[in-house]
């Protein structure tokens, strides 16, 4: 059974998740793996020149996405942890990794990940939810969506208030 | 006034649908209290001692009629014909049912209300000088900046989980009414060399467990550059904030780790990153200041028979000694409406008191009407010549307590006569010290002297900023209460210091009157209570208090 969640357009839908979270010491077993920042920044080449596979990183919250910076050529994919749904840092992980370091690949939410934070961290830049609390995709699209206006600049591109308003 | 657009509109119109499908989904089993209690808290909803409590938003502390009578018409049909106004200018109903709360949400978004981050760990209702707008001593209106901040903080995508809870206050008078300087972030617009205006910037600021007076990270920051600044402390401080011990995660255990300088680098660096996109087009903040100009006062008016009448009638002469304050424009004045009447409950305030004040500030107040801080109410824009009908109306429903800034305005959280948290009661400590005061000519002779009680160390009382201060505290399951002397709460904030040993509760009042026969003797000139103190130290007011148990 699917537990992921991607936003597909303005929608969400159950994905197949293809990566392996691997911890420090396991082996690599080949194919898509999610490794941990620090493994990352030691093997980052070795693990960006697999013959096969694609590679993602996980961050915890006290982990610096400033460590990614010129580095994320190779990873298709950032997983936040929230290891409490009540920590926030993760929202700004996210956000400066799409509007300050550039990334494009998908930014995925994993641990204590509840539908009720669907909106914030759609605006953030999350595209991906692994959520702990039994929703599926129609929650999720419906709660992303929930809004709709919003008052600040993000890193959904979306057009807050005082623009809208200039706009007419 | 400002006025909601249709934009402001949806936004709270879909906020409160949200909060309606998460009261289903509780009251359906569907999410359970772990997880519904972050939810309601950022809807103003806590469980307390008896009852659910609803806490609403009023931004920066203005309230049209409209409003008004929608809040006496909630406390008679969902509580029980009285709200509470705190000190951070919110009004809460402290006997809600769960299954209500969304009803409530509608009948407050009728008229542009809400309760949203009223609670929970977010930046929450932004506070103003109650005066602004009328103040004779203002540098410019700060609820332009105030309207701005509500926008821009309203459900925040990166600031809604913070490690604790953030208050904002915003004053642009030499005189500081907001307490701005025990706030998480506290801003004094300032003129600057351009004339232009901008801010001082004071951050971690704060009272519970450990107070703190903020220092001044930014001696002026260009207004046009506020929201990129405010984003990147609140940056900051969602990053490396703790988060490991609710009583160590506000910003000011932060700022004072690092240092404020330290602190204030770490912002600057942060700053230089976000860059102008953070900030706010000139034209919206245009919009917004339109908003907020003066009521068209006419020509100054005559001020009528007001000068006959204070000297022909004491009692209103009183009044206006007291709670009458300059306006900017002559003829006008700035009424004070205490919630402190004598024996009752500090920021308390029935359903038909609600309805006579929106009456008073529709008929002569220009429609508009502040609470303040220290718990009370406000008609910042009524002519001299209407003072006295206004008095009359007030008097009529026990509104005219002629006691601000007394020794009986006093500051009191609810303490343990509603609050989950609290070890001790504050209310009634509060109601026997003002009976003790109740004679005006006494109170008046003392003067300024702000007294403040907090039930438990969360300080929600601002005991810490009281001239004097008190602390409930659990002795063995008995009530004792701290006494700190010598805190402000305005432009020469300062934390009280502990007089002494905890006293029991029936030697409180006691003790205050005590400390004020202390300081009438040794006053001179027109020494107000905390200029006495700084200049003679505790000693005094600690031998008059604890002169019997040596």
């Amino acid at each position: 059974m699917p537990t992921l969640i991607r936003r597909e357009g303005a929608g969400c839908a159950w994905a197949d998740d293809t990566f392996v979270t691997l911890e420090d010491e396991a082996p690599d077993p080949g194919g898509d793996v999610i490794v941990t920042l620090s493994r990352f920044l030691a093997e980052g080449e070795a693990l960006a020149a697999r013959p096969a596979g694609r590679l993602g990183v996980r961050l915890e919250p006290e982990d610096e996405v400033e460590a990614l910076e010129g580095r994320l050529a190779p990873v298709v994919l950032v997983a936040l942890s929230f290891p409490k749904f009540r920590d926030g840092r993760p929202f700004t992980a996210a956000r400066l990794l799409r509007t300050r370091l550039g990334f494009q690949g998908e930014i995925r939410a994993v641990g204590d990940v509840l539908r009720d934070q669907a909106g914030f961290m759609v605006r953030c830049g999350f595209d991906a939810f692994v959520p702990s609390d039994g929703s599926g995709p129609e929650a999720w699209a419906l709660a992303a969506a929930r809004h709709r206006h919003v008052y600040q600049r993000a890193a959904d591109g979306r057009a807050p208030a005082f623009l809208e308003r200039q706009g007419g | 006034m400002y006025r909601y657009d249709a934009v402001d509109r949806a936004v709270l119109a879909d906020r409160t649908a949200e909060f309606r499908d998460q009261v289903e989904r509780r009251l359906s089993g569907e999410l359970t209290e772990d997880q519904f209690k972050p939810l309601r808290l950022m809807n103003g909803l806590y469980l307390q001692l008896h009852a659910y409590m609803l806490r609403v938003a009023v931004p920066y502390g203005s309230l049209n009629p409209v409003q008004m009578r929608a809040l006496a018409d909630i406390a008679r049909r969902f509580d029980r014909g009285y709200g509470h106004f705190t000190t951070r200018t919110n009004i809460q109903f402290n006997w809600v049912r769960l299954a209500d709360a969304p009803d409530i949400l509608d009948a407050l978004a009728a008229v542009d209300l809400h309760a949203i981050q009223t609670s929970g760990n977010c930046i929450r209702n932004v506070t103003a000088d109650p005066y602004a707008g009328a103040a004779a001593d203002e540098l410019e209106d700060p609820r332009v900046w105030c309207e701005a901040i509500r926008q821009w903080s309203s459900l925040h995508p990166e600031f809604s989980f913070l490690p604790r809870k953030f208050k904002i206050a915003v004053t642009a008078s030499p005189h500081d009414r907001t307490a701005a300087k025990v706030h998480d972030i506290g801003l004094l617009l300032r003129r600057g060399r351009d004339g232009e205006t901008g801010f001082e910037v004071i951050v971690g600021g704060g009272m519970g467990r450990t107070p703190h007076v903020g220092p001044t990270i930014k001696a002026y920051l260009p207004s046009d550059r506020l929201f990129s600044y405010l984003e990147a402390i609140l940056r900051v401080y969602n990053r490396h904030g703790r988060r490991d011990n609710i009583y160590k995660a506000r910003i000011k255990i932060l700022v004072s780790a690092l240092g404020a300088e330290a602190f204030a680098r770490e912002v600057e660096a942060e700053w230089e990153r976000i860059g102008t996109d953070g900030d706010l087009p000139r034209a919206e903040v245009d919009r917004i200041r339109s908003a907020f100009t003066t009521p068209d006062l006419g020509g100054a008016p005559s001020s009528g028979d007001f000068e006959a009448r204070r000297a022909a009638e004491p009692a209103f002469a009183r009044f206006v000694r007291n709670n009458l304050k300059a306006h900017l424009r002559p003829g006008y004045g700035i009424v004070d409406i205490s919630l402190k009447g004598i024996g009752e409950t500090p920021g308390d305030i029935s359903a038909d008191q609600m309805e006579v004040v929106a009456d008073l500030a529709e008929r002569f107040g220009q429609g508009d009407i502040r609470a303040t801080h220290e718990q009370n109410l406000v008609l910042p824009h009524v002519r001299l010549e209407h003072v006295h009908e206004v008095w009359k109306g007030l008097a009529a429903v026990g509104l005219a307590t002629p006691n601000i800034n007394l020794i009986s305005d006093i500051i009191a959280c609810p303490g343990l006569d509603y609050c989950a948290l609290a070890n001790a009661r504050a209310i009634c400590v509060a109601q026997d010290i003002a009976r003790r005061f109740e004679a005006p000519d006494r109170a008046e002779a003392i003067g300024e002297l702000k007294i403040k009680i907090s039930g438990c160390i969360n300080a929600c009382g601002h005991h810490h900023v009281g001239h004097i201060g008190i602390l409930g505290v659990d002795k063995k399951g008995e009530e004792f209460y701290q006494l700190t002397l010598g805190g402000s709460g305005a432009e020469d904030a300062a934390v009280g210091k502990m007089l002494g040993p905890a006293l029991p509760i029936d030697r409180v009042t006691d003790a205050v009157e005590a400390i004020v026969e202390a300081y009438l003797r040794e006053r001179t000139g027109g020494e107000r209570f905390l200029d006495t103190l700084r200049r003679t130290g505790d000693a005094p007011f600690r031998e008059a208090v604890y002169a019997d148990a040596h």
